[in-house]
Formats: C-alpha cells, structure tokens, sequence
C-alpha cells in the first residue's frame, strides 16, 4: 500500500508539473484556447494522449503486470446518454471559467488562490450530482 | 518536331520554376504567419508540459496498474462525508486514500514548476470570482456525470482507444469553445 502511495504521488508531480509547465495553471490560457486563440491545448492533450496510448497499449504485452503486484485493466466506460449530457455540462463549465479538475489543482501550486473558489464549487457540483441525479 | 518539343519543354520548365519560386515564397510567408497566429506562445511549453503528464500518467499505470484521471477525487473524497449510497460505491471506497495522494502529488507539482522554472514566480487569475463559481459547479455535475474530463477522458480515455471517451472529448471541446466565444461576445474578459 505505501509502495502504490509512493508512486501515485512521484507520478502526481510530473503530472502538475507538466500541467504548470504546459500554461494549464493559468485560466486565461485555457481560454485563450477555447477562444481560438491559441491552440497549444490540442498539442498539449494530444501529446499527453499519445504518450499514455503508448504505454496502455504497449507495456501489458511486454510486462505481465504492473510493477507492485496485480494486473493491467483497460479503462472501461460504456457509451450512454449521461455520457454526452455530461460532456455538454463540463463544456459549458469549462468554457464559462477555463477551469477544469486537473489544472484546478495545478492552479492552487503556482499560488492561483482564487481557484479555491472553483474547487469548492466543483465539490458542490459533484455533491449534487451523486445526491439528485443517481 | 524537335524543336517544337523542346520549346514547349522550355516553356514549361520556365512556367514551373516560376510557379515553384511562387509557391516556396507564398507557402513559407503564409506558413509562419499562421504558425504564429495559431500558437503565439510558441508550442514547445504545450508539446513538452503533454509528455511530462504522459509521463506521469504512464509511471503510475505501469508501476501500479492505476489509471491515474482527476475528477473521480471529488467523488471519492465526499465518500469520507456523506454516507449516501452513491457515494459509498466500493469503487470509491478503494480508490479514495490513492487519490488524495494523487491530487497533493499535483499540487506539489505545479509548486516546484513555479519554484524552478516560473518566469515570474507565483501568479494567479483575473478571471472574475462568480466565473470561478459558476463555472466550478457545472465542470463538477458535468464531469461526475459523465464519469470522466480532460484528464480521465481525454488523456486516459483516448490513451485507452476508447470510443466513448472520444465522443465525450469531441462533445466538451465543441460546447467549450462555443461558451467561451459567447461569453467573450458578451463582453466579458478574460
């Protein structure tokens, strides 16, 4: 259990650090983005992407299973109409703010304390969620 | 007859290089112009921030077989608070102690990027506070609802090959970029 903590948390610093290091922490970055005016998100997504499809696809065939024991899974997620209203929520969301659930945390490292604002509003958000719409 | 092949020959030589000069001068004008406009802060923070995510990602994944996304934390560490069955989910149960570790990894993280590399050391948003709110409300419904976001399914999901997620990711990436052009036409700057 603590070797699994060990490297969530190592993987976790790369993880906000590229976020920061990639303008994510920065709101008007991300808007900037979904304004059209700079596309460096798409390149950032899909260079992120593309890295974990290497890895997911690759490394079960050569590895029989992850590092600390256990077995590789694939991440399933089954096509439904939640799916998309949801997709159009967060959309909106995300558009309204620039804000999503990663770099809301990247945001609170590099000193972004109005995000605060956000993270305690996307608890509320999933809070009603879990508690009216299941 | 020779001599009428080498002239049209001649000619069309003449023609192509004239239209190569044309179009090498035209294309690479163009090109960076638009390169600029596309990306005005230039690609390499986007391109390297992606792979150190990868990276990240891939570590967790290959050391602990983990799928490390983001948005599932708020689902998990509400279970810690309310006993309503949702949020009891055995799921949630097991993975909610690795999360939290997950989302103080990120935030330490971003701190060492700014520490280290930051241009101007801290820095934070304009971005108005009811946005923040609003915003943050409707990325948390959304996100829980369809169990994923740009992490779980644009990262993990496409990393995945899975169809859904690229139909979750084409569907927020089209209505964010329309909210946000009609908020920007509503006059609201950021």
């Amino acid at each position: 259990m603590k070797m699994r903590h060990l490297f969530v948390f190592t993987g976790g610093l790369l993880f906000g650090f590229g976020l920061a290091f990639g303008g994510m922490a920065k709101q008007e970055i991300v808007l900037s983005f979904l304004q059209l005016e700079d596309l460096g998100l798409l390149l950032l997504l899909g260079a992120s992407a593309l890295v974990t499809a290497i890895t997911i696809n690759l490394v079960p065939q050569i590895l029989k299973g992850p590092l600390i024991g256990g077995e590789f899974k694939r991440r399933k997620r089954t096509l439904s109409k939640r799916t998309i209203v949801g997709a159009v929520i967060f959309g909106v969301g995300w558009g309204i703010s620039g804000q999503c659930p990663g770099s809301a945390w990247a945001s609170l490292g590099v000193g972004n304390i109005p995000v605060l604002i956000g993270i305690g509003s996307m608890f509320l958000g999933a809070y009603v969620m879990g508690r009216f719409f299941t | 007859m020779a001599s009428r092949r080498v002239q049209l020959s001649q000619i069309l030589a003449g023609i192509h290089l004239e239209h190569v000069f044309f179009c090498i001068e035209k294309t690479y004008l163009y090109s960076e112009d638009s390169f600029y406009d596309m990306f005005p802060l230039g690609i390499v923070p986007y391109i390297v921030g992606g792979i150190l995510i990868g990276v990240g990602v891939s570590h967790i994944y290959i050391a602990t077989g983990l799928h490390a996304t983001q948005s599932s934390f708020f689902s998990t560490t509400l279970s810690y608070f309310s006993k309503r069955p949702y949020f009891q989910q055995k799921q949630y149960l097991d993975s909610r102690g690795w999360r939290l570790t997950f989302a103080v990894g990120v935030i330490l993280g971003a701190l060492i990027y700014v520490i280290t590399l930051s241009p101007n050391g801290f820095f934070t948003t304009s971005v108005q506070w009811w946005r923040l709110a609003l915003g943050g409300f409707l990325v948390g419904f959304g996100t829980r609802l369809s169990k994923g976001c740009t992490s779980g399914h644009g990262i993990s999901g496409l990393g995945s090959l899975s169809t859904t997620s690229l139909y979750a990711v084409i569907t927020f990436l089209v209505v964010g970029i329309l909210t946000a052009i009609v908020v920007q036409a509503l006059g609201v700057i950021p």
